[in-house]
């Protein structure tokens, strides 16, 4: 048997084995590398920046942990801009466990010495108003009331006795939205509903599975900008400046991309050559 | 060291799930039912509580105390959502299974009546607006997109209308592919294949990605946080 031949029958579980390594030993060696800005991610981060400090953010958390390796690391660099922007944040999900998400991502901010020292208090500064079940039938409902759709927030709380939502009444209220998406319900929904009908200014952080559904809304104008999985998370942190778990494991994803191109063209160019040679 | 508990059983479902790429085995059936189990009571409980409870019970019991005392409140529709949702647990009673087709039919109508509004504007018109603007030239109003002023830009439009155009003509399946029309659809499933191949790629990077965080799990959560 040839080489090209050993390479077509070459048991799988030795790619397992060095895709596993691939993606292992990068963790060990504390590099990281200088990313290039995409121009969809150049345009989020633009649009935040030009919002006035003091504006009032959406984020809406709409995944879970299965997805949390992708949507986490650029959620925590959100959060934590929104912070050191004064940004009055509000935080909601479409997904159960959403909001928990954004509990952490909240927990990991409050860490940052300078956020710390801004004192910023629940309720007042930030909100988190939890799960509310319909999918995209919930954000239909915020574009009336958002009373209506979260009569209390994550703490039990009246929506009427929360300071910071006294003025928040329904999407003309709000800046800014910024949705984190795993899947239905998502990007999608956000886009056809929040942006389409109420006129919403929307960013979104996708799984990478999901990005290349929500490109042609970038392309309309839909969006303004987007988050494209790990590496998306990773460019958005050298933006921001919070170089955290994106931008590490960078390297990792970088080294694992490349045994799989390996293995592609070397499957591709045994398939040819043997084929040529069975003709 | 530290002992924690709920990571060495994260630990131990890790491994036990990924034991299934060397093959299958008792371990990985162990993690798979446990998995599966979890999550149907998850969903259970979740479902219960956010939907029967919260949006049902919570809003039809005031209302049906209230009628008690004379009083007829706007939250007593509630009560035709929760005879649909028993129409459709009919399905359980083979004799009478047909009712639960009325609730479904319903949610099919209703969802389908939605839906088709939604993606006719924002993956129909919005689209097929941002597809026809000029190759070269200003472009003022194209739901976002700048002005066209540089050639990469005219270029990169001259290609959008090649791929939608022979794209549309691969799916027009009421001639046949043949001649200027089958060259046509051959070029439409390049664009496809491009498109496919880049969803793929995006669809690797996803699953990596899913990948380190059990392994950043396990080296930094599981090994480090427990043998410091």
């Amino acid at each position: 048997m040839g080489f090209w031949n050993t390479m077509l029958a070459v048991d799988r579980r030795w790619i397992f084995l060095l895709v596993f390594l691939s993606l292992l030993i990068p963790m060990f060696l504390g590099v990281t590398f200088k990313l290039s800005i995409s121009p969809e991610v150049q345009t989020l981060y633009d649009t935040l920046e030009q919002l006035p400090n003091g504006s009032t953010v959406l984020m809406t958390f709409d995944y879970d942990p299965p997805s949390a390796p992708e949507l986490q690391p650029m959620a925590d660099a959100a959060v934590k801009y929104a912070f050191k922007r004064d940004f009055k944040l509000i935080i909601m999900g479409l997904w159960p466990q959403g909001p928990l998400q954004a509990e952490i991502s909240v927990r990991e901010a409050m860490k940052d010495p300078e956020i710390q020292a801004r004192n910023l208090e629940y309720g007042v500064d930030y909100v988190n108003l939890g799960f509310q079940a319909g999918n995209e039938f919930v954000i239909q409902r915020m574009g009336t009331d958002f009373r209506e759709a979260f009569p209390r927030d994550i703490r039990g709380t009246d929506y009427s006795e929360v300071p910071l939502l006294k003025n928040t009444k329904n999407f003309s209220n709000v800046d800014f939205v910024f949705n984190f998406s795993a899947g239905y319900p998502g990007t999608v929904e956000w886009v056809q509903i929040a942006v389409d009908r109420f006129g919403v200014k929307l960013g979104a952080g996708n799984t990478a599975v999901q990005a290349p559904l929500a490109y042609p809304y970038l392309g309309a104008g839909q969006l303004v900008g987007l988050l494209g999985g790990m590496r998306g998370g990773a460019e958005f942190e050298r933006l921001t400046g919070f170089k955290a778990k994106a931008t590490t494991f960078m390297l990792s994803q970088t080294f694992a991309h490349a045994i799989v191109i390996v293995f592609v063209i070397l499957g591709n160019i045994a398939y040819f050559v043997t084929r040529k040679k069975e003709q | 060291m530290h002992f924690d508990l709920g990571v060495w059983i994260g630990a131990f479902l890790t491994l036990g799930i990924i034991s299934f790429l060397y093959k299958d085995n008792p371990w990985y059936k162990i993690c798979e039912a446990i998995f599966v189990g979890i999550s149907a009571g998850y969903w259970i409980a979740s479902l219960f509580w956010q939907n029967l409870v919260s949006k049902l019970y919570d809003n039809l019991a005031p209302a049906i105390v209230a009628l008690f005392h004379g009083q007829i409140q706007y939250n007593l529709l509630y009560l035709v959502a929760g005879i649909l949702g028993i129409m459709m647990l009919l399905r359980l009673i083979p004799q009478i299974g047909w009712i639960s087709r009325w609730p479904l039919a319903l949610v099919v109508g209703a969802t389908a009546g939605l839906q088709f509004i939604n993606y006719l504007v924002s993956n129909g018109v919005k689209q097929i607006y941002n597809t026809i603007v000029p190759v070269f030239g200003p472009v003022s109003d194209a739901g976002g997109i700048p002005p066209v002023a540089t050639t990469g830009e005219g270029i990169g439009n001259v290609i959008i209308l090649i791929g939608t155009f022979t794209g549309l003509v691969y799916f027009f399946f009421s001639k046949e592919h043949k001649g200027l029309f089958g060259g046509a659809a051959k070029v439409g499933t390049w664009f496809l294949m491009i498109t496919f191949g880049a969803s793929f790629g995006y669809t690797v990077m996803s699953r990596m990605s899913l990948l380190i965080g059990r392994i950043d799990f396990l080296v930094n959560d599981w090994i480090r946080g427990t043998f410091g």
